[in-house]
């Protein structure tokens, strides 16, 4: 259900800004105002430090390794899965298989799931909401397998169309793969109810928690996913990691997706036996480092409170939403109501291209994002190339709405 | 192309110090450039390496040297206006003209540098260097007819 966190703390936001130091510079002549979150995050200094420490003192590959270092470094990164776990809801570590992030997650289910699963005139069910990652990997195992796309519409105001799933779960749908909350809407999908009815039909649920995982929060215990993928790097983390969560029996159940080192149990000539789940997924020297400095993000979003910064960026929300309707031509995209959504507002504005607001916002120091956000699907439904979207975090203040809404009055200005 | 004179884009910009009145300006210029039909907007004119759509579609002329000429369009508009920039600088040109042309010393001069680099999206660099594989293709072709 809708997680919509009032009553949280307020953040101590000029305090939490000091964490980063990317924050504290100016672009163009003007204080930078960093309204892209929803394609990555800034870094904290704790996950900088972590990185930094791990190289300087700990590194060296891990497992096996009969030494202080590998030791060390085996810890560190068998500990970051636990952090990770906790983060999660506090599932089984060994559900938790580092990945290079959401879109290898789903690479992984697609391939590995979906090849051994998925015959002639099975379905795979998506919804046009999806990200290119939560849709491409499909259509590629529907391709060698056979089985069949269908998709689950939007309705106008970015929700979708939940009445009609009962009627897409067929006795064939083996799989529904969903994001949990809209890169491009802003969107917070009802994702407990939706597993209910999928579970009822017999199918499987992977939820693309891309966004969700950083600007939402997660508890995979009452969720009512079967997969879960997500990144690193959208939640403080690093670029290069991120993980897949996935039930027991189903990860135990799948063949390994890529071989290598660290996968294996037993190798002879013809064929081998190989490692128990994580490990299985696992091939070749791991991301270590990442792993150490998703830990570190994730404590340090663990100490804030994942419900306080979701109520934080729905405040930033609510009140960019405000200031948007008064300008003139302007079209806000996604749900009216701003507890429906994660910190995400995406507009288009007159005669204006969103790269013409992205470019003149730019001269301005302030960073939003241009384009179809990888949701091809989603810009056909409104009939439109791209939109203009700004997305909050943590570090982001009322304030600096302010000066992107006077960056929009520029580029009112210069289209009038 | 829009009738208008480099030297006089280059005056308008040492009068416009902010980049707002510069980018009106562009956007104004751009609105010159006769639009595209929409049978002329395909991928075999499309420049690559802009975020934006930009289509550029040479025209050679029956001079004795052939003179370029080039149609073009984008849906961003400050895009467009650039586009409209580079037509002012390189139509009515001989191939051999636009090959030899230093366009990027021109684009500096107007103070556009924040724009010209490779990896920025505008794909200014990307449509110079579209123009100029363009204006070998004319010149080969007249090599051998």
């Amino acid at each position: 259900m809708l997680e919509t966190a009032a009553g949280a703390t307020p953040l101590d936001v000029e305090r939490l800004r000091r964490d980063f130091p990317v924050l504290d510079q100016e672009v163009n002549g003007r204080p930078l105002v960093y309204l892209d979150n929803a394609a990555t995050s800034q870094k904290p200094v704790q996950v900088i430090e972590a990185i930094e420490a791990y190289y300087r003192s700990d590194n060296a590959n891990v497992h096996r390794g009969i030494h202080e270092l590998s030791r060390r470094a085996t810890e560190l990164y068998e500990g970051a899965r636990k952090t990770v776990a906790r983060y999660l809801g506090g599932v089984d570590p060994e559900e938790v298989i580092w990945t290079r992030g959401t879109t290898e997650a789903i690479n992984l289910v697609a391939a590995s799931w979906g090849g051994a699963n998925l015959t002639e005139g099975d379905e795979i069910l998506l919804s046009v909401m999806e990200h290119h990652s939560n849709l491409v990997p499909w259509q590629l195992v529907a391709e060698r397998t056979g089985a069949q796309l269908r998709y689950l519409e939007l309705n106008d105001d970015g929700t979708l169309r939940l009445d009609d799933l009962d009627g897409l779960l067929g006795e064939r749908t083996r799989i529904v793969a969903l994001t949990q909350v809209s890169n491009s809407l802003g969107t917070i999908n009802p994702i407990t109810e939706i597993a209910r009815r999928v579970h009822d039909a017999g199918a499987l649920l992977l939820v693309d928690g891309a966004q969700g995982a950083a600007h939402h929060g997660v508890d995979l215990t009452s969720l009512g996913a079967d997969f879960y993928a997500f990144s690193g790097h959208k939640m403080c983390g690093p670029t290069g990691v991120g993980a897949l969560w996935g039930r027991r029996e189903l990860l135990e159940s799948m063949p390994p997706w890529q071989g290598g080192g660290e996968m294996i149990s037993l190798v002879e000539r013809d064929h081998s036996t190989y490692a128990p789940i994580p490990h299985k997924f696992e091939a070749g020297t791991p991301n270590i480092a990442g792993a150490v400095g998703l830990a570190a993000a994730v404590e340090y979003l663990e100490q804030i409170g994942p419900a306080a910064i979701l109520a934080h960026e729905q405040d930033l929300t609510r009140y960019a939403m405000e200031r948007l309707q008064t300008l003139p031509a302007i079209r806000v995209f996604g749900p009216e109501d701003p507890s429906m959504r994660a910190g995400v507002v995406s507009f288009v504005l007159g005669d204006a291209h969103p790269h013409d607001i992205s470019t003149i916002l730019d001269s301005e120091g302030i960073a939003i994002r241009a384009g179809h956000h990888c949701t091809q699907l989603v810009m056909k439904h409104y009939g439109v190339s791209a939109t203009a979207r700004a997305s909050f975090y943590l570090y982001n203040t009322r304030d600096e709405v302010d000066r992107l809404m006077d960056g929009l009055a520029t580029v009112h200005s210069i289209f009038a | 192309m829009p009738d208008i004179s480099m030297e006089r884009i280059e005056k308008g910009f040492r009068i416009m110090p902010n980049w707002e009145d510069r980018y009106r300006f562009l956007v104004q210029l751009g609105r010159k450039l006769e639009p595209l039909e929409d049978d002329l907007k395909v991928e075999v004119n499309r420049v690559r390496g802009c975020a934006s759509n930009v289509w550029l579609v040479p025209e050679l002329s029956d001079d004795d040297p052939p003179r370029m000429s080039f149609r073009a369009d984008s849906d961003a508009h400050i895009v467009k206006g650039l586009v409209a920039l580079l037509m002012v600088i390189y139509s009515g040109r001989t191939p051999e003209e636009i090959r030899e042309l230093d366009a990027l010393e021109i684009l500096e001069r107007l103070d556009l540098q924040a724009h010209l680099s490779p990896s920025r999206s505008n794909g200014l660099f990307a449509m110079v260097e579209r123009i100029r594989a363009l204006a070998s293709a004319a010149t080969r072709r007249e090599a051998n007819p």
